[in-house]
């Protein structure tokens, strides 16, 4: 009998098409993805007289330079030039290559990478999927071993469908217990980030595992393996089980007929064996989870809604002292101050951490009925979920509350679009990094999740989302 | 690519954990190609005020350290955002060495993919490095990736790891696309092979 492996062992082995030296290894690229900011990568292999090998492999969605208003102008919506430049060099590149698999500014299934994936089947268990985006760990919900690279490699990946890489390390992230009401996926993976820091997994490949994993939704699994990168892992991965398989079934590019009996053989091989090892071992209990909010600009610098703001002094080393030091300054806030209760003046859900339509009902079941008293907007993950909401009703919630009710992309995350919060404004965000100037030079980002979000934007501050749920 | 060797130069102290890539390019710049004043755009936002000017307590604007190229940082350097634009801005404005406890794993790759040299340290002589730059600005260190050296403005020496594949990619300036396209009937036979078995993957 072969020796017991984990998941990511299993997906490893079966990519590995040759080994260069004891370390690295060359695997096979099963879907990579590109978008606008893919543009050196294109650059550099047109410079390097190659094309992209192979096209079919190959999924293209327009999303961090979409226009989220007035979308119906296509790309006239976009004034400024060099962002219309960033789209429609997308555009050209996609057509010299040939990739066919287009989702551009105009294109019906349009959204953000790490949402359009998924929502279409293209990211499956057991598959190596690619991209020239942090955030590529996300599609790790499925079962998948998924990458996020730089520029580089990512042109010698459309050149030749093949990536070297170093074998990370395991690290096995266990969440036992039932999740209490008024916690989600958000604040599980904001308190395993300021638990274990910024670079608590770096070099490894996350498994997350246990009973309150397994609770989670697919979109919750997403949100979580999301945020792996604000761990500093390579990866982040969830084992795919009958809601990963409910869920790919039926979907554009999930297998059909005898691939789809092929395909949940397979799938159904994955999961890690019972003894198998990690290289390491967290643990966390749901049950003493509270709803979370970062009061820094690093994700590790997050803390319990019901918590203050703590004092650098507290800091074990002078650097992460320094960091915190710099943060408060940044933020304008004080040791001490109760998080709940800090003012906002904006509000913002959406992204590939939090712009799924489960997000969006977490937010519009908060705002039903209520009024919101800062400058808000939603941009859904994608143009489908944009519709889907539309046809439940959420988009109508939103708007009576007073948010703006945009179109997909993702908009205020990276802000590269020009969806930015004013400088020395305090935002509620759903999305993933709260560093320096990350929505704008000055910005003030605190991390939520979708319900805080809209809990802080009803009240004007940081809110226990807990206390305008009770009763509802 | 160009190769890396050895280098000898000034070295400036970065004394921060965390730093991550969108302080080192801010999101905005990314949508600009990269022309012949890239390297301004290194650290923006903490190396000029609201009115552009040099800021005086970033480092780099410090007449010793100007010249830098070398940067000895806190734990977690290039952490967050894959923006390989992180990189060029280092490179453009002169930095090919960065000395660091640890680094964010697709930065560090991205810095071996252009010809830079990430050397991560144990945070003690980072820390012991980083003083001795302060207290004697515009002292030098030496790199040497052969004999994966690091000597101090002391001249104590400190030995590095260093992946033997990275090191050989950078002391020769190799391409990766050849190194990959070297192995065109392995990829060949294990596609087949592949997609035989997983065939709605073709």
């Amino acid at each position: 009998m072969s020796a017991p492996r984990t998941m990511f062992e299993k997906i490893w082995d079966r990519h590995v098409i040759v080994m260069r030296g004891e370390n690295e290894a060359l695997l096979h690229v099963d879907r990579n993805f590109v978008h606008e900011g893919s543009f050196h990568a294109f650059g550099a292999l047109a410079a390097a007289g190659r094309k992209v090998r192979k096209p079919r492999q190959t999924f293209a969605t327009a999303d961090h330079y979409v226009p989220t208003r007035n979308r119906e102008q296509g790309i006239d919506a976009v004034t400024d030039p060099e962002m219309r430049n960033m789209l429609e060099l997308f555009a050209q590149n996609t057509r010299a290559n040939g990739i066919a698999n287009y989702y551009g500014l105009d294109h019906p299934q349009q959204g953000i990478v790490h949402v359009v994936g998924p929502e279409l089947g293209i990211t499956q268990p057991g598959l190596v999927i690619t991209c020239g985006d942090s955030h590529t760990s996300t599609h790790g919900a499925f079962g998948a071993l998924a990458v996020g690279i730089g520029a580089s490699q990512l042109k010698q990946i459309l050149a030749t469908q093949c990536i070297w890489q170093k074998q990370p390390k395991t690290m096995r992230i266990t969440v036992a217990g039932a999740i209490p009401s008024g916690v989600t996926a958000k604040d599980i993976v904001l308190a395993i980030i300021a638990k274990i820091g910024t670079a608590g997994a770096t070099g490894h490949a996350i498994e997350y595992a246990g009973p309150a994993i397994r609770a989670l939704s697919m979109e919750g699994r997403l949100t979580v393996c999301n945020m792996s990168i604000e761990a500093g892992a390579r990866a982040g991965m969830v084992a795919p089980d009958e809601k990963t398989y409910a869920w790919l079934e039926g979907r554009e590019f999930s297998p059909t007929g005898t691939h789809w009996e092929k395909a949940l053989a397979f799938w159904h091989s994955l999961p890690t064996d019972d003894d198998a090892r990690f290289d390491r071992e967290v643990a966390l209990e749901a049950a003493t989870l509270a709803p979370m909010v970062t009061w820094g600009t690093s994700p590790e610098e997050a803390a319990s809604i019901t918590t203050a703001v703590p004092d650098p002094a507290s800091a074990g080393d002078a650097d992460k002292r320094a960091h915190m030091e710099q943060a408060l300054r940044y933020m304008e806030l004080k040791p001490g101050t109760p998080l709940e209760g800090i003012k906002i003046q904006r509000a913002f859900i959406g992204t590939c951490t939090n712009g799924r339509i489960e997000d969006l009902r977490a937010a519009a079941a908060v705002l039903k009925g209520r009024k919101i008293v800062v400058p808000a907007w939603v941009s859904p993950g994608s143009s489908t979920i944009k519709r889907q909401a539309e046809a439940e009703g959420l988009d109508r919630i939103f708007r009576e509350a007073g948010f703006d009710w945009r179109a997909s992309g993702c908009s205020g995350c990276a802000a590269m679009n020009g969806d930015t919060v004013p400088a020395g404004e305090r935002c509620a965000s759903t999305s993933n990094r709260n560093f320096e100037g990350r929505q704008g030079k000055g910005a003030r980002t605190h991390l939520m999740s979708p319900a805080m979000v809209a809990a802080a934007a009803v009240t004007g501050r940081l809110t226990d989302v807990r206390k305008l749920l009770q009763g509802a | 690519m160009q190769p890396f060797i050895e280098i000898t130069a000034v070295a400036a102290p970065l004394d921060m954990a965390n730093i991550d890539t969108d302080k080192i390019i801010p999101a905005r710049f990314l949508r600009r190609l990269r022309g012949p004043d890239y390297g301004k755009l290194a650290f923006h936002d903490i190396r000029y005020d609201a009115n552009g000017n040099d800021r005086p307590d970033f480092v780099l604007n410090q007449a010793p350290y100007r010249n830098a190229r070398i940067l000895v940082a806190g734990a977690n350097f290039g952490c967050g955002s894959s923006r390989e634009a992180a990189v060029y801005v280092l490179y453009d404005y002169g930095i090919r060495v960065v000395i660091a406890p640890s680094f964010g794993d697709i930065h560090y790759g991205n810095e071996l993919q252009n010809g830079m040299l990430p050397v991560t340290l144990a945070d003690e002589i980072c820390q012991k490095l980083r003083r001795q730059l302060h207290e004697q600005p515009g002292a030098q260190i030496a790199v040497d990736l052969e004999s994966q050296t690091v000597s101090g403005p002391d001249g104590a020496a400190y030995r590095f790891d260093i992946d033997p594949n990275h090191q050989e990619r950078l002391l020769k300036g190799l391409d990766d696309i050849d190194l990959v396209m070297q192995n065109i009937k392995e990829i060949e036979a294990f596609e087949q092979r592949h997609h035989k078995e997983l065939p709605w993957l073709a």
